[in-house]
């Protein structure tokens, strides 16, 4: 009955005020329009972000490791090489970083589709450095309601002070965060020093100045809007959640009717019906602003902050934990739970990350210390000498990958009877760290010639140690016999 | 009617049509509009800074505030890559070819920036890193990546040839020599290359052409052992290569009409100065010496005859 009445209501209002408009009337949408001033509350997540979001310290410290002199991890753009502890990886071995790049989006996913946004509430450096940046408003202006006072006030000397404090602060973390960056891609040394000395090239001035400016800006001034209206991957991960992954949620169930609590008696207080007693603490922790009784939203980066901040209420009202907890829509919707292995989607993720780290693992142990490339000249593909031999000219590019200047010998396999390498008699000088490149003809008497193409592979072996060595398959070419 | 769209609490233009359809005044956001505007002024600080206006009266144009031109950037460009090149090219400026040639990274040097030397002076006649060209009487000029050289592949050699030109010459022969003799001919050194010279000698088939190659005139510029002469140009008869049509038809008329010999039907075989056409200068000469020697004919200095040369021994 009451379902035709509001059938006819809506066919009423059909050509004035359609669903999508009462949509907007309900929705909230912060666009940023007043700072968000979140509450800081002690809680296991709280604990445990602060662990994860330390991990970024490795991002400032790391690199000054050094390592046989050098800079342990080195991502050395100018001389085009990377460098990890012993190992060098030069451009041509840049396969496996796409490898890696897939490893850790898989990775991305598969945690996303089990746990939803981890990435967003734990690691990710806008959550973080916005988290560091409200812990120092914290400390300079005070707590969530001084500051809105303090945002209210007409300005003052004391106003002026604060402000100019934390924006001190503020640009001095902004500047080390710029400089770290940069020394990821040049001597963390050398790069103070040029610093100091004002004398750093003009493309260092323009990555220092933009992540400088990038990082006040975006963690100081816009942070919660960045996830909302800035980041991809944040709308990204949201659609990679599902009906099974679990993520901070609002056990509705158990939670409403929310109200305010009432004093039954001396001491006693009694909910109106649902666990849920509107206190909205669970919003004032919040660092983008959401309600997350509201449901799973865009805003949601899944920190459990609030989590904490409901805990602590349920303690004090003498309630279970949990009525905002880590749980999936199939929990509290009360349909039944699947397993973990039965998340088909899950498992290829997880498929996918074991291969491109295969993949990974497999290059990194078969890198070899030498690489060699042959390039036959293909005009003219061969030449007919004096006394009929047939010459092919070959361009040679070695690629030396040890720390030294290596002496490399020249062989063929294969390729014509009675032939003769011409242009490797002595051994042949390769750089190290750098490409090499040289001709070598090879001389094959034309009678013996059988084929217009013969394949042959050269090896080039180092003088000093024989286990250095690269051969490379490609062909000698004739007329035809 | 607009209030019923008011709900939130944004103002409509008052404007109404289908009785409730109205549009919001919805300002942009202010980022948006200082963008806009700073679009703006940098469409017009680039308009000025840059040549812009043109002025039909006078065929000039608005030269713009910065001065840049095309020419200039050009320009600086070029200087950039002189740069690079510059301390190569002043020091085998007063090389000797061979000097440069022993040296490996002017060698290599030469050997990675001469390509467009090449390809404009030397290209159009020798092909394409020197595979040579080729027309409808054959081989138009030589190849240069082999190891028969007309007049030496020794690096000075292939310098004075590029500096200096070089005119084939060898006389008609068919006043001197009766048809019949020039076929014998042609038959012998057509045997030379194909079986080698000892073979061809003894080879009764070709004994006439033999004795006319021996009585004859060949050898004042072939030489006794018909390897040739290549101070004067004369090519080796004994090897497999061939200037021009190396048939027994072609072999005919190259010794009927002769090279050069200003009969209508003679071969041509002419190689410009380079020296004197004045296009190049000094150093390029120099550097196509070495690029060239580079290809995979070039014959050391060493005194040991060129292994190539040796493949038919030759014993009279």
């Amino acid at each position: 009955m009451s379902e035709r009445v509001n059938k006819e209501a809506d066919q009423k209002e059909a050509g004035t005020v359609t669903g999508i408009y009462r949509e907007f009337e309900a929705w909230q949408v912060n666009t940023g329009g007043s700072t968000i001033h979140a509450k800081r509350m002690p809680g296991f997540f709280r604990t445990v972000k602060n662990y994860t979001q330390s991990l970024w310290l490795l991002f400032f410290l790391v690199p000054y490791l050094r390592w046989n002199g050098k800079q342990a991890i080195l991502f050395d753009i100018a001389n085009r090489q990377f460098h990890f502890f012993n190992l060098t990886i030069l451009p041509q071995d840049i396969w496996m970083l796409s490898l890696l790049l897939l490893l850790l989006a898989m990775a991305l996913f598969a945690v996303t589709s089990v746990a939803s946004r981890v990435w967003c509430g734990y690691f990710c450096f806008q959550t973080s450095w916005t988290d560091w940046y409200t812990w120092i408003e914290d400390k300079v202006e005070g707590p969530p309601h001084a500051r809105r006072k303090l945002d209210a006030a007409p300005w003052s000397l004391e106003k002026i002070g604060k402000k100019a404090v934390k924006h001190f602060i503020w640009m001095v973390i902004a500047l080390l965060t710029g400089i770290s960056f940069s020394i990821w891609f040049v001597d963390a040394f050398d790069y103070w020093n040029m610093l100091l000395h004002f004398r750093l090239p003009l493309v260092g001035w323009v990555v220092l100045t933009a992540f400088f400016l990038g990082t006040y800006i975006l963690a100081g001034l816009l942070r919660e809007q960045v996830c909302m209206w800035l980041c991809p991957y944040a709308r990204i991960q949201g659609v990679m959640t599902d009906s099974q992954t679990i993520l901070p949620a609002y056990d509705f169930v158990r939670g409403e009717p929310r109200g305010k609590l009432h004093r039954k008696a001396a001491g006693e207080w009694a909910a109106q019906g649902g666990d849920c007693i509107d206190c909205y603490q669970c919003v004032q922790v919040c660092p983008t602003g959401v309600d997350i009784r509201d449901g799973q939203q865009l805003g949601c980066i899944t920190c459990g902050l609030c989590l904490d901040a409901c805990d602590s209420i349920m303690d004090k009202v003498g309630k279970p934990r949990g009525l905002i907890r880590y749980a999936s829509l199939d929990e509290l919707e009360g349909k039944p739970v699947k397993k973990m292995y039965q998340h088909p989607r899950t498992l290829v993720y997880l498929g996918i990350i074991l291969l491109a780290f295969g993949g990974i693992v497999y290059g990194l142990t078969h890198l070899g210390s030498m690489t060699l490339k042959v390039i036959p000249e293909r005009q003219p593909l061969f030449v007919r000498m004096s006394d009929g031999s047939i010459q092919n000219k070959y361009e040679f590019k070695v690629l030396n990958k040890t720390g030294k200047d290596l002496f490399v010998t020249v062989t063929a396999e294969g390729g014509v009877k009675d032939q003769v390498i011409i242009g490797a008699e002595k051994p042949l000088l390769t750089h190290h760290g750098r490409g090499t490149s040289f001709t070598i003809f090879v001389k094959a008497p034309g009678e013996n010639i059988r084929r217009e193409v013969t394949p042959i592979e050269f090896r080039i072996q180092s003088v000093e140690d024989p286990l250095i060595a690269a051969e490379y398959e490609t062909r000698f070419n004739g007329p035809k016999p | 009617m607009s209030e019923k769209h008011d709900v939130s609490g944004v103002p409509t233009t008052g404007h109404v049509w289908d009785d409730d359809l109205a549009d919001f005044t919805n300002q942009p956001p202010r980022w948006w509009m200082l963008g806009l505007t700073a679009s703006a002024l940098f469409c017009v600080v680039y308009f000025l800074y840059y040549p812009s206006i043109p002025f039909a009266a006078t065929g000039g144009f608005f030269k713009g505030i910065g001065g840049w031109t095309a020419i200039k950037e050009m320009e600086a460009d070029k200087s950039e890559v002189d740069a690079v090149r510059g301390k190569f090219e002043a020091r085998l400026k007063d090389m000797t070819p061979a000097a440069i040639l022993a040296d490996n990274e002017l060698s290599e040097y030469v050997k990675r920036s001469g390509k467009v030397l090449f390809g404009d002076n030397c290209a159009a006649c020798h092909g394409q890193n020197g595979a040579g060209t080729r027309d409808k009487e054959g081989l138009f000029a030589p190849i240069l990546n082999d190891d028969d050289w007309l007049y030496g592949g020794k690096i000075d050699n292939i310098h004075e040839t590029i500096a200096g030109g070089r005119q084939g010459m060898m006389g008609a022969h068919k006043d001197t020599l009766k048809e019949a003799q020039i076929a014998d001919v042609a038959k012998y050194v057509k045997a030379m290359s194909d079986e080698g010279k000892d073979k061809a000698d003894a080879d009764p088939a070709v004994a006439a052409g033999k004795k006319v190659f021996m009585e004859s005139d060949c050898t004042a510029c072939h030489g006794q052992d018909a390897k040739g002469m290549q101070a004067m140009g004369s090519t080796n008869l004994t090897d497999k290569i061939w200037r021009f049509d190396g048939s027994v038809e072609g072999i005919k008329r190259t010794i009927a009409y002769g090279v050069n010999s200003g009969d209508p039907q003679a071969r041509v075989a002419v190689m410009p100065s380079f020296k004197k056409a004045g296009k190049l200068s000094d150093a390029e000469i120099k550097k196509l010496a070495v690029y060239v020697y580079k290809f995979g004919g070039g014959q050391a200095d060493a005194p040991a005859a060129p292994a190539a040369e040796a493949a038919t021994p030759a014993a009279k």
